[in-house]
């Protein structure tokens, strides 16, 4: 048996591990003296699946073929010849996909003409030639989605080429220069148009002027008709436009505004919906939200005259329409008649002909257009026909389903326009990008419906926002967002509760262009992810320092692992790069048996250290001098940092007294707030808190009952909720050899909003590779940007509601949550369930609100805001389904499964998820053979993720797994980001031993490779090869028996391959081409991870190879399925 | 009617304290719905994220009313044990039968409460997932409609037996 040298050393809690991980590659090694490597890797991971396997003609195809093409393009024909080859089944099997190229064939062809016009086009005259142009296309296709996306899209243009140099200016100065735009201002050419039509309205409204004077006093709703609101505006434009002398850009306004009102009246059956509507939808749509509103004591000053709460509002007479006017705002003359036979919510439809032409320009400008069009490119799901996402797979025929590259996320069905505005995938991702329309079609879809939030990612790009005035929704409070819809330039519709806001008058003023009138330039509704400067008003006391506390355990286990030098020695180094300002703090506590304080006051000529032996009532020796401002006594704090390593050298103390430490640095913080970092070697045993060795090390490897996951006392979770109510995180560094009970330490950072690391078996010089991820981790940790005293909440579109939440943090209340810290690299899921349907919106958004204290003692909200479009169909669901998303969220919930219930439990629900999408799936699409096991494109890898989580070491069974272990990947699955989750889940697999100039990118004038993904499965590894696997944390390089000599002489820089050291962790720089191209791929993938992985060079020989084929999960391990015997279980289960 | 007779004496000796003490029962009851569902839809209030950070007055209020009834749990288990062991002693089977179901089910319900130190069964983190959220208001109204049935059943029960006697 073989063993890490690390383990060798422990007592033995952790000698016998059994594995049968530990065999198999001892199996390899054997079949490695067979010349035949290839053909030996076969018998052991193939053999056995056919004999288990039902179907015997595909078993017997496995053992014959020797080459994994053959393997399985073989089996269709002797599964059915009368089927045909592959490609012909699938495009017999659905003539409707090839159908569907076509149509997008022609589709792209009409798009990108239009595009192209309206690029050619220099202003917005020639727009009304768009408008044209979908009265002719909706004639021709069914879809009328995109027509109206032409005009958007000069739009767009102007948007993203004036956005780009504003960005920059923005994040540099806070102010907003008077940047001129590089798209010249088209307007002008309206100019003569516009002013005319202006002078007729005005005199028109001037004469009703003097009548409505007493409506502008608060009786405005109660009059109710529509002509009179609608004049109303008329007027308020009228005098601004007139004061201000901003007469242009409003007089389109002066003509559209009334227009729906008239036209609507002509056209839909009700009279009086569209304004009516309005009232309804303030005074009595929200009757609930209004009260408590009121009640709560917060003045709202209400500029505009409108009468929210108190007007008994006549019921429009057609509800339906009251309903389904709601998301589109005003009728926008941009809708087709077609289009309303087709959705359920019809907006008002105003008639094309009655618009001057000159005039319809305007309203293009304002996003409402742009959300309405989207709306449409929502519904247009229905019309088209089937789109890539749906291409069914047949997942035993087809085996090479892994992308060249990694796994792009889904973009969401919308118009481009939205698409171009929505929020980055990296920080804000939906399992369904296409929301399905009610509960029951959720259920039946069975995929789960959540989010997956990265919301306080390290961006290089974020518009910050300083304004005085936030405009949020005075309703649900939402901020205001690039999905929220203008009515007219006074006043907006919130996206989420559909409530009309003022547009106060601060918002008119575009700082970016300083132009007046053009709130829907303004940074906040072009960015779906911006960052505000918030008031005084978001505090509550002023903005917290940043204050670090460093809890570290001296006692004999500690300091034989070595870890304190590491850790003061990152500190020395980082100490100057540490976030904060001039009043951060920073503190020391150390412990053993005893708690040691130290006093680091300036004007000390060395820290003095205070014990305090007395832990069952612990308290702080010198209430203010043990948290001291950094840059006040630094020459004190880096004496400490020098001295703490070979302070304790010679400790006989073996106890540790983690709890009452912990109620030290508490009471510590409690005036301020801050981080505690508590590092942590072994099972506490002294005082409160303590622990008791809880694992059986003969269960590790057991099938049956995985016991103790969750906490043993609940000691560290209240501890925790203190801390988090005093704005304090608690961070966990547990480097144990031995069981630490993590499952209980790790509540003391879960909910208080912390982090943890875990390093087992962790030696200073007996695992350098542990040691170096320490040290990396250490300088990541330190260094990267930390918010305080955080709050995060998440709205989203009524009729959705938060379900259930994932990561670490306190949940304060349904959408919002207590983060005491909030660091870069925490991700949190989110499940969500449809309360209501969402029959009446083809829109629903998403909006997470982050306000926290930056290092610098700034409040700051940072907002995110995720659009996508609602679908009613099946078929849609699935074609919009994210499966990195998905299986991400299932990970969480198996999590906190397994937790409630039993690790059995969370893992049958994990096969089940897979079970029950596909047979939803099947079932859907009639004309699939239900003997074949068939998947939409989108969910092709489901079963591959979900096979490759069941054999994650938080959910694996029957293999040595110990307990820490287990406990660890499951808080990680909770707290990562999803890019991070997914390789920790599946990790990629390159080759690299020939690394070609095809296919390469350039990266800062350097050339990067990008060798194809590889399948995670033994049959890809040749002895002839080198292969790179990229686990998230760890890069480990495999490196085969007969590795050509060149490559390792080149790369590794050995003379051959017995040379090469048994541990080694780094590239040399050898001036070679094939070094260069690796380390240059190897760079790459570091740089787009914030956290930079340890390498490890593994020789086939190596005792760590066992790490590396377990991460081979395609294929059969004593305990678990291969892939493919996978998919036939499913197959199985799904057929019965 | 036969097993009133013992019920009776039962009440004879403090029929007040009795009713009193089923009154309080269905009051705790009550108010833990509403805990239950302030909590639920505490989202409702647009209050403004600053206050929602740092609890205001009237938070704060609210959070200890919350507090309060959810701290009605254990009395009100204690209570209803107690009933039930009056019922043994008075032999009053068929009340009794009526009454076990509830106490298994408290006995197992407290067996099954997550981990802590202190006397309890809400623990704060999870209260706020929706399943369990939910499901306690599913049991509060469920408690609430048997207590009150059990209410007037004693109180036939006592007249009953006052006015035969």
């Amino acid at each position: 048996m073989q063993f890490p040298s690390g383990y060798g050393s422990h007592p033995p809690n952790y000698s016998a591990p059994s594995g049968h991980y530990s065999q198999v590659p001892n199996k390899a090694a054997a079949s490695h003296l067979d010349n035949q490597y290839r053909a030996s890797y076969y018998p052991t991971y193939y053999s056995s699946p056919a004999q288990n396997v039902m179907t015997p003609s595909v078993g017997t195809s496995v053992l014959n073929t020797q080459e994994s093409q053959q393997l399985y393009n073989k089996t269709p024909h002797t599964v059915g010849s009368a089927e045909g080859p592959v490609q012909g089944a699938i495009s017999s099997a659905s003539y409707l996909h090839t159908s569907a190229q076509q149509s997008y064939s022609a589709f792209g062809n009409h798009y990108s003409t239009s595009v192209s016009s309206s690029v050619a086009s220099q202003g917005f005259p020639l727009n009304s030639d768009h408008y044209a142009m979908p009265v002719v296309s909706s004639a021709v296709y069914p879809n009328v989605s995109y027509p109206p996306a032409a005009p958007g899209s000069v739009y767009g243009q102007a948007f993203t080429s004036q956005s780009l140099p504003v960005v920059g200016q923005v994040k540099e100065t806070n102010k907003f220069s008077s940047q001129s735009t590089s798209v010249p201002h088209s307007l002008q050419q309206h100019v003569p148009v516009g002013y005319n039509t202006t002078l007729s309205t005005t005199s028109s409204a001037q004469s009703v002027q003097d009548n409505l004077c007493s409506n502008l006093t608060r009786s405005v709703a109660k009059v109710n008709n529509q002509i009179n609101t609608g004049i109303v505006f008329l007027e308020k434009n009228l005098s601004l436009s007139i004061s201000q002398k901003f007469a242009i850009p409003k007089a389109p306004n002066l003509n559209n505004f009334p227009s729906p009102a008239i036209d609507s009246s002509s056209t839909t059956s009700s009279a009086s919906p569209v304004l009516n509507n309005y009232d309804a939808l303030e005074g009595g749509g929200y009757p609930e939200i209004v009260s408590v509103f009121n009640t709560c004591g917060i003045s709202f000053v209400l500029p505009e005259t409108r009468s929210v709460t108190s007007s008994p509002v006549p019921a429009p007479s057609v509800p339906q329409t009251s309903k389904a006017s709601k998301p589109f705002g005003y009728g926008y003359p941009t809708l087709q008649p077609g289009y309303q036979n087709a959705a359920a919510p019809t907006p008002v439809q105003p008639s094309n002909p009655g618009h001057h032409p000159g005039l319809q320009h305007y309203p293009q400008q304002y996003p409402g257009v742009n959300q309405l069009t989207s709306s449409i490119g929502g519904l247009s799901l229905q019309h088209s026909q089937q789109p890539e996402s749906l291409r069914p797979v047949n997942l035993t025929q087809d085996r090479n389903i892994l992308p060249v590259s990694s796994v792009p996320a889904p973009v969401p069905n919308l118009n481009s326009d939205l698409r171009k505005l929505n929020c980055s995938p990296d920080s804000f991702r939906c399992t369904l990008t296409n929301i399905p329309q009610t509960q029951a079609l959720l259920n039946k879809a069975k995929l789960p419906l959540g989010l997956l939030l990265h919301p306080f990612r390290d961006l290089t790009q974020l518009p910050v926002i300083t304004t005085s005035t936030i405009v949020r929704c005075r309703s649900c409070r939402t901020y205001i967002n690039p999905f929220v819809s203008f009515i007219d330039q006074r006043r907006w519709k919130c996206n989420l509760c559909y409530r009309v806001n003022d547009v106060p008058e601060e918002f008119m003023y575009n700082p970016l262009t300083r132009s007046y009138g053009e709130p829907h330039k303004r940074p906040e509704v072009q960015n779906s992810t911006v960052e505000l400067i918030a008031s005084s008003d978001y505090m509550l006391r002023p903005p917290q320092p940043a204050v670090y506390l460093f809890v570290l355990d001296v006692s004999h286990n500690a300091v034989e692992a070595g870890y304190l030098t590491i850790v003061c020695q990152s500190l020395l180094e980082n100490l100057d790069k540490l976030p904060g300002d001039s009043r951060t703090r920073i503190g020391f506590i150390t412990f053993d048996s005893t708690v040691q304080f130290y006093n680091l006051q300036e004007g000390l000529s060395q820290p003095q250290m205070l014990i305090v032996s007395d832990i069952d009532d612990i308290f702080l020796p010198t209430p203010d001098s043990l948290l001291v401002n950094l840059h006040e006594s630094k020459e004190l704090i880096k004496d400490l940092l020098n001295a703490l390593p070979n302070m304790f050298t010679n400790t006989r103390e073996t106890h540790s007294a983690l709890g009452p430490a912990l109620q030290a640095a508490f009471k510590l913080m409690s005036p301020t707030g801050g981080r505690i970092s508590v590092f942590q070697t072994q099972l506490p045993s002294l005082g409160a808190g303590l622990l008791h060795s809880r694992e059986d090390p003969n269960q590790r490897s057991s099938t049956k009952v995985v016991q103790h996951l969750g906490p043993a006392t609940d000691f560290y979770k209240k501890l925790a909720l203190d801390c988090s109510g005093q704005q304090t995180a608690v961070d966990l560094f547990l480097l144990s050899s031995q069981y630490s009970d993590l499952a209980s330490l790790a509540c003391v950072s879960k909910y208080s909003a912390g982090c943890i690391y875990y390093y087992p078996s962790f030696h200073h010089s007996h695992n350098p590779a542990q040691a170096e991820k320490l040290q990396k981790d250490l300088k990541r940790y330190l260094t990267r940007k930390i918010g305080f005293e955080a709050v995060m909440r998440i709205r989203c579109t009524k009729g959705l509601s938060i379900h259930t939440f994932h990561g670490n943090f306190f949940v304060r209340s349904t959408d919002l949550l207590s983060l005491a810290n909030v660091n870069p690299d925490a991700g949190f899921a989110v499940q969500m369930s449809i309360e209501e349907s969402l029959t009446d919106t083809s829109l629903v958004c998403f909006q997470t609100a982050l306000l926290y204290t930056s290092s610098k003692g700034e409040r700051r909200i940072r907002v995110h805001t995720l659009c996508l479009p609602v679908v009613s169909s099946l078929a849609d669901v699935y074609a919009g389904a994210d499966v990195q998303a998905v299986v991400c969220l299932l990970a969480n919930m198996a999590v906190d499964r397994s937790v409630s219930s039993s690790l059995a439990d969370a893992r049958d629900a994990l096969v089940n998820a897979v079970v029950d999408s596909l047979a939803a799936y099947m079932s859907t699409a009639s004309n699939l053979q239900q003997s074949m096991l068939i998947a939409p494109n989108s969910l092709k890898l489901f079963p591959l993720y979900i096979l490759a989580l069941l054999k994650q070491k938080a959910f694996r069974t029957g293999t040595s797994t110990r307990l820490d272990d287990r406990v660890y990947a499951m808080c990680q699955m909770k707290s990562q980001p999803l890019v991070h989750l997914m390789k920790m889940i599946h990790p990629n697999l390159y080759r690299i031993d020939k690394l070609i100039d095809e296919s390469t990118i350039h990266v800062n004038d350097r050339v990067v490779p990008q060798p194809p993904l590889q399948k995670l499965s033994a049959e890809k590894l040749t002895r002839e090869g080198a292969f790179l696997m990229d686990c998230g944390s760890i890069f480990y390089i495999w490196i085969g028996k007969n590795c050509d000599n060149n490559f390792i002489k080149d790369v590794l820089g050995y003379p051959n391959y017995a040379s090469v050291p048994q541990t080694m962790t780094q590239l040399p720089e050898v001036d070679a081409l094939s070094s260069e191209r690796t380390r240059s791929f190897v760079s790459w993938l570091r740089d787009s991870r914030t956290l930079s992985p340890v390498l490890q060079v593994i020789k086939d020989e190596n005792p760590a190879k066992t790490e590396f084929f377990q991460h081979l999960i395609e294929d059969r391990t004593e305990a678990a399925f291969s892939y493919y015997e996978f998919l036939l279980n499913i197959q199985q289960q799904v057929c019965k | 009617m036969g097993s009133l007779n013992a019920e009776h004496q039962l009440f004879q000796q403090n029929p007040v304290t009795w009713s009193w003490e089923q009154v309080y029962l269905c009051s705790s009851r009550i108010l833990e719905i509403i805990a239950f569902d302030e909590l639920k839809t505490d989202y409702k209030n647009p209050i403004d994220q600053c206050n929602t950070l740092n609890p205001t007055v009237e938070k704060v209020k609210k959070i200890k009313r919350v507090k309060i009834a959810l701290k009605l749990v254990l009395p009100e288990y204690l209570i209803h044990a107690f009933f039930c062991v009056m019922f043994l002693c008075a032999a009053e089977w068929l009340t009794l039968g009526l009454n076990m179901p509830l106490l298994a089910y408290h006995i197992w319900r407290y067996m099954s409460r997550p981990v802590m130190s202190g006397p309890g069964l809400y623990d704060p983190t999870t209260i706020m997932n929706a399943d369990i959220l939910a499901y306690c208001q599913k049991e509060g109204w469920c408690k609430l409609a048997f207590y009150l049935l059990s209410f007037f059943y004693y109180l036939y029960g006592m007249i009953y037996v006052l006015v035969s006697s």
